[in-house]
């Protein structure tokens, strides 16, 4: 079907295209028409107004979890995209920590299947080593004929140097990330970040330096092997200084960060709330601000959710006993506009980068075309709409966000992709001429 | 005068008039407990749960018989481990627990934060008997009350506490109550079980223990763990005993009247000679006995509160 996108701003940073308040005609989901539309070519077709709202690449995030096979209970690939599309992302790259865990051809088709009729597309990250037991590296070449996009054994860092040396070589025939949660085990006993709240709290200390030292020894081996290396989820200002230092030196590493990592501290673990309970943990002020200097200068590549469903009756425990992780994906946007577009940190040509572009990029994906006859991948964002988090609005089959009741400016309205269009809580097909 | 609280979940931030509050009361206890009958009915018809999901017998002992010096109706609960091994919710038990119409819990649990959880799910008064490595408000009580008896005061006095402070809710919770109350509070132990941010609490560290032993008015003596867990964090328990274990040698070297106090129970030869355990300067019996003025006092105020 044709429809018409009325009187859109249009972002694309990669395309270097900004254009102000044009009409982007649709026909058969592929891109037909950008520009001024005479009102013939319009005659007859479904109209959305999208005064005020800038059109940019489908989103992407690049770190999620979507819990199937093995946890449907709290997501499953189908809930999982639904959540993604109303948070405004056309793409994500789920991590392998499921059971039993990717590490096979099968299951990364089985992933790809459960989405193949979806509008979001999914990429299964596999897992690094075969059960993310950090012993043997998995069958690389099989996982990427598959579909595999990036290796990692999310959860933990491979433990053992000699099996991450092999995974980076192994890795780099198919010019592959290994993507990285860098903790050091040995030192990371702990439930929150270790500083004064710890003390005052009473609860077990998980040191930053846990981090560093991980993200020092992952670069030192992709320098000397040549690898990829993708760091999840940066939390330290260590790290992000290792990181900068690096990429000055040309090693090829890149770096993705959380939306709680730029905007909470652990004075939110105060409250024993276990929703404040994630890994890596909530740090400090001085963090955030080297977090957000790193995002500015380059040093941050990509804005990642690591959206974690849990169960309420998991969480609902001890702050101790409780699971690490909160769900992301219907507030990253809004929080990313909030803490970062509206407090003037990044512009929102850096912002799509780091929400759509540079994702693709580091996952060798395409970039998503704004051309005639191209398949239209694209994320509506109004970014001035003030609304608050509502986490029983949520199409997560989980609740456990931090962010409830929250107050954010900035919020995805329609997602389109692979002839689908998602906007006020509508699936439309746009197949057929 | 009435309490401006209405749990006790540790001494943060409570403030100087609640701390005196309970002290005084605890006196007026203290007299009762030395009577031929030491029972009184003031919380008669009070129903008081002791919830104890951490093992623990003096502590447990001594607020059931200040519960019943006050002629409450006490149940224990005792379960060992987290309420994740069990099958039920800790919030589920709870519940339960509270759905046969109780006034009072007093919570002992391995998880720190776990009695501010309960003031959230429950209507009942909660208090904290130790959580985690968190707060232990009654024994801080206790001590400061100890002290104050033995000195005729509290503010500006010399305390070091002695031990593992990284891992002792004594610890947290004596240095807040001391320093509110206006004692000059130091701690001393190996540097591994200082925590890093010790400072930002207004303390002092010490790291010799003659320095501490001149320096100080009082020495509180924490138990030092023997386990395997806690020993990644000094090498031996020889080393130990010979750097940071108060001998008699040591007090007498040192020269001068000092007040040693322990919360129990005791590591004979590690952190104390049986010589000073049994000496002149400890009082360590002396706090068991005011354990239960001082629960009797947290129990009684909290338990009139309207």
């Amino acid at each position: 079907m044709k429809v018409v996108l009325q009187n859109v701003d249009i972002i694309h940073p990669e395309e270097k295209i900004n254009l102000k308040g044009v009409s982007v005609l649709l026909n058969d989901g592929l891109i037909s028409e950008i520009g001024e539309l005479t009102k013939n070519e319009i005659e007859g077709v479904k109209e959305f107004d999208f005064s005020g709202k800038i059109l940019v690449p489908g989103l992407f995030d690049m770190h999620v979890h979507l819990r199937e096979p093995g946890r449907e209970d709290e997501e499953t690939v189908t809930t999982g995209c639904n959540s993604a599309a109303a948070g405004g992302f056309t793409g994500v790259a789920c991590m392998p920590n499921t059971e039993p865990a990717i590490d096979t051809a099968e299951i990364v088709k089985f992933i790809k299947e459960q989405a193949s009729n979806h509008l979001v597309d999914v990429y299964p990250v596999a897992a690094a080593s075969l059960g993310r037991k950090g012993e043997i590296i998995s069958p690389m070449a099989e996982l990427v004929d598959a579909g595999a996009v990036a290796f990692s054994d999310d959860g933990v860092a491979i433990k053992n140097s000699s099996v991450l040396r092999r995974a980076f070589e192994y890795a780099n025939m198919f010019n592959s990330p290994i993507i990285e949660h860098c903790e050091d085990e040995s030192i990371a006993d702990g439930a929150m970040n270790e500083g004064i709240n710890s003390t005052l709290l009473g609860l077990p200390g998980l040191p930053s330096v846990a981090e560093d030292i991980i993200v020092s020894r992952d670069i030192l081996m992709a320098e000397y092997t040549g690898g990829r290396i993708h760091i999840a989820h940066i939390s330290t200002k260590n790290s992000v200084n290792l990181v900068r230092e690096a990429k000055k030196k040309g090693i090829k590493v890149t770096a993705e960060v959380t939306p709680h990592h730029f905007t909470l501290t652990d004075d939110a673990v105060k409250t024993y709330d276990t929703n404040m309970k994630m890994n890596p943990p909530l740090r400090t002020q001085e963090d955030i601000d080297a977090i957000v200097k790193g995002l500015k200068d380059g040093t941050i590549d990509c804005i990642a959710s690591d959206h974690a469903p849990h169960s309420l009756e998991e969480k609902e425990s001890e702050f101790q006993f409780a699971p690490n992780g909160i769900v992301g994906f219907e507030t990253t946007v809004g929080l990313a506009l909030s803490e970062l577009l509206h407090k003037n940190k990044l512009s929102i040509e850096e912002l799509i980068k780091k929400l759509s572009i540079n994702p693709r990029k580091i996952l060798n994906l395409p970039i998503p075309k704004f051309e005639v006859g191209a398949l239209a991948n694209f994320t509506i964002i109004d970014p001035n709409l003030v609304w608050t988090v509502d986490i029983s609005k949520f199409k997560s089959k989980s609740k456990n966000s931090p962010f409830n009741k929250k107050l954010l400016t900035g919020k995805a309205l329609a997602v389109v992709n692979k002839k689908k269009i998602f906007f006020d809580d509508k699936w439309i097909d746009l197949s057929g001429a | 005068m009435a309490l401006s609280i209405r749990h006790l979940l540790g001494l943060q931030g409570v403030s100087k008039e609640d701390i005196q509050t309970i002290l005084d009361t605890a006196h007026t206890f203290r007299e009762i407990l030395e009577r031929p009958i030491k029972k009184v009915p003031t919380l008669q018809g009070k129903t008081i749960v002791n919830l104890f999901y951490e093992s623990s017998t003096r502590t447990r002992i001594s607020f059931e018989l200040a519960e019943k010096r006050l002629s409450a109706d006490a149940i224990n609960f005792s379960v060992s481990g987290s309420s994740v091994s069990k099958g039920e919710t800790f919030k589920d038990t709870i519940k339960n627990i509270e759905a046969m119409k109780v006034d009072m819990v007093v919570v002992r649990h391995s998880a720190a934060g776990t009695p501010l959880y309960l003031t959230k799910i429950s209507n009942s008064n909660i208090i904290n008997a130790g959580d985690g490595t968190h707060e232990h408000p009654t024994q801080a009580l206790l001590d400061m009350y100890s002290i104050r008896q033995k000195l005729g005061r509290l503010d500006g006095l010399k305390i070091c506490i002695v031990g593992d402070i990284a891992h002792s809710r004594v610890a947290l919770s004596n240095i807040f109550g001391l320093k509110t109350m206006g004692a000059k509070v130091s701690v001393c132990g190996p540097s591994t079980m200082i925590p890093r941010d010790i400072n930002d609490l207004g303390v002092d560290v010490i790291y010799n223990i003659d320095e501490a032993i001149q320096e100080n008015d009082v020495l509180n003596i924490l138990r030092i763990q023997l386990e395997r867990k806690a020993r990644e964090y000094f090498p031996s328990i020889r080393e130990y005993a010979k750097y940071f274990g108060i001998t008699q040698e040591r007090l007498d070297k040192n020269g001068k009247d000092i007040l040693i106090l322990h919360p129990g129970p005791i590591n004979r030869g590690v952190e104390l000679s049986s010589e000073v355990a049994d000496g002149s300067n400890q009082i360590i019996l002396y706090q068991v006995t005011n354990g239960v003025a001082i629960r009797m006092a947290v129990l009684y105020l909290l338990g009139t509160l309207n």
